[in-house]
């Protein structure tokens, strides 16, 4: 186990079995989110009161989780590479956060459309939506400080600190948003009825959810090996895979 | 299948628009997330032949 | 000098000595520390003309207007805590020094939110009433204010290190700071609006405390590492 933890360390390693790792993500992610969408589509029964925009939270829920996990990923990232000064977690850092942003963006903004067939609004300040698009925010302000330092190096522990502090807030954060939409909404209607979904509705639910994570990954990998070769580009085996052409 | 038919399925109940501008964006979502890579990776490597190219020849003047 | 041996003396003398030295400096440049409070009076000033001046909807909207703008007074003034201490190499000194570095981040928060939150509150009873804000609102104003403000200070700070050596620093720190004030905000806020309503705030004073005794522990940590990245550029 600790020897899998040293090669880590090696880019070299991970791009190589990143690179084998790959089409199976791929494979995995293409089936998982053609099963579940056709389900959620086609099959899935329309909601009672929501009627079938309530299809939407196939979207919705998986792309919320990946929100948050997707944060929680790129502040472990972050940590393990200011605590271990590991370049490969600080490369897995950074490429979590833009991928990550567009999962919170994607979450809001079908989160709103769903809002507007049941609520009747474009943009309700329920809890959910309004962490939501707090969690926006503290993706889009470590994108932005990323970019703003020169020094790869300064800029990726600058950055998984701020990850970190964001953390540390967002159970903070969460709780003063839910307490604050009790006082003004108190009788809210939340947009997942999670108790009382039958297994119609959410193993296709499930299937999305991995389909979702596991589209993440490909993704994340893809990124991360991008961002290697560019990092490493002055290394030999950088330079063999460039001249042979791909892989 | 839920619906009766194709038509009904792209109404859905009065709610095609909502649910298919959503479905859609998240379509486009993900394609950008595969496609910004994808076209980074070639940049890359189209620029850094270049690079070799130019040190090749730095090399076999000096 | 053998910092190590007599901790306690040293400690006490730094936080003191700190404190002693910035306001020292603050009250060389006393247009630096008008501007905060200034910029408290404009804002809340702005929202009667720009939407009415009516009694009864100024006093509803007086506790989220008076803390949204002390907040944002708050942001602005977050530019003095290192800026200058960067630029002089002082900063430096101060990550080098045997001295412990909580004791003197501690003592430049503390400055700064003398110079900057405590106005803030002292000020805010003139604009609460400017409001027309409720005698209870404004005393819950103030209670919230002089919690809150540290906190503020506090967070602050981290992403004033995080950005201290970064050209056009401004909207960036915003942008990092701002989601971070929210739970502050929205429990200070709603105690005011608790009071005016005529309920107890004991429990949201209570949050407030809770939050700054969070900040005062581990801020300091955050504050001391983001210095030290931004210093190792």
């Amino acid at each position: 186990m600790w020897r899998w933890f040293h090669k880590l360390g090696s880019p070299k390693w991970f791009y190589a079995i990143s690179g084998r790792w790959l089409p199976w993500f791929a494979v995995a992610a293409l089936l998982l989110l053609s099963v579940g969408t056709v389900w959620a589509l086609m099959f899935a029964p329309a909601d009672y009161q929501q009627g079938n925009s309530f299809r939407i939270i196939y979207i919705h829920v998986p792309a919320a989780f990946l929100a948050q996990s997707g944060y929680v990923i790129m502040a472990v990232a972050g940590a393990v590479g200011l605590i271990w000064k590991m370049k490969l977690a600080d490369v897995m850092a950074k490429c979590c956060a833009p991928i990550g942003a567009s999962f919170t963006f994607l979450a809001l903004v079908t989160g709103a459309i769903w809002g507007k067939p049941t609520w009747g609004a474009w943009w309700v300040w329920d809890a959910r939506l309004t962490s939501m698009l707090v969690l926006l925010f503290l993706y889009l302000g470590v994108v932005a400080l990323q970019s703003a330092f020169t020094d790869r190096n300064q800029a990726a522990r600058a950055s998984a600190l701020l990850s970190l502090v964001g953390l540390v807030n967002i159970p903070i954060i969460k709780y003063s948003v839910e307490w604050w939409n009790t006082l003004h909404q108190p009788a809210s209607l939340t947009l997942t009825e999670k108790p009382a979904m039958p297994a119609e509705m959410w193993v296709p639910l499930l299937i999305m959810v991995a389909g979702f994570y596991c589209f993440f990954s490909v993704v994340l990998l893809m990124r991360a090996r991008v961002e290697l070769l560019d990092r490493e580009r002055r290394t030999g085996w950088v330079k063999d895979i460039i001249s042979s052409g791909k892989s | 299948m839920y619906f009766e038919s194709f038509s009904e399925f792209l109404a859905m109940g009065g709610h095609g628009k909502y649910v298919w501008i959503a479905y859609g964006l998240t379509a486009v979502i993900f394609a950008l997330n595969l496609m910004t890579p994808m076209l980074k990776r070639k940049r890359l490597i189209a620029e850094q032949i270049r690079q070799l190219r130019r040190e090749k020849l730095h090399a076999s003047d000096s | 000098m053998t910092a190590q041996v007599d901790v306690m003396p040293v400690k006490r003398g730094i936080f003191t000595a700190m404190i002693r030295r910035d306001l020292t400096a603050a009250f060389r440049h006393p247009s630096d520390l008008i501007n905060p409070l200034i910029f408290f009076v404009v804002v809340v000033t702005l929202f009667p003309l720009a939407v009415t001046p009516e009694s009864d909807f100024l006093r509803e909207i007086a506790p989220g207007v008076l803390w949204v703008s002390a907040l944002l007074a708050t942001l602005l003034s977050l530019d003095m805590l290192f800026q200058s201490d960067f630029q002089d190499g002082t900063l430096e000194q101060m990550l080098l020094s045997p001295q412990p570095l909580y004791s003197t981040i501690l003592a430049k928060v503390a400055t700064h939110w003398l110079l900057s939150g405590l106005p803030l509150t002292l000020l805010s009873p003139l604009l609460a009433m400017m409001l027309f804000l409720s005698g209870e609102g404004t005393q819950a104003l103030m209670l919230t204010l002089l919690l809150g403000t540290p906190i503020l200070s506090f967070i602050g700070a981290i992403g004033s290190a995080l950005t201290v050596g970064l050209r056009k620093t401004g909207l960036l720190l915003s942008l990092l700071v701002l989601p971070l004030y929210i739970p502050v905000l929205i429990f200070a806020s709603g105690a005011v609006q608790a009071a005016v309503a005529g309920l107890p705030i004991a429990g949201h004073l209570a949050l407030l405390g809770a939050l700054l005794a969070l900040a005062v522990v581990l801020a300091p940590l955050a504050i001391a590492t983001a210095l030290r990245i931004s210093l190792s550029g």
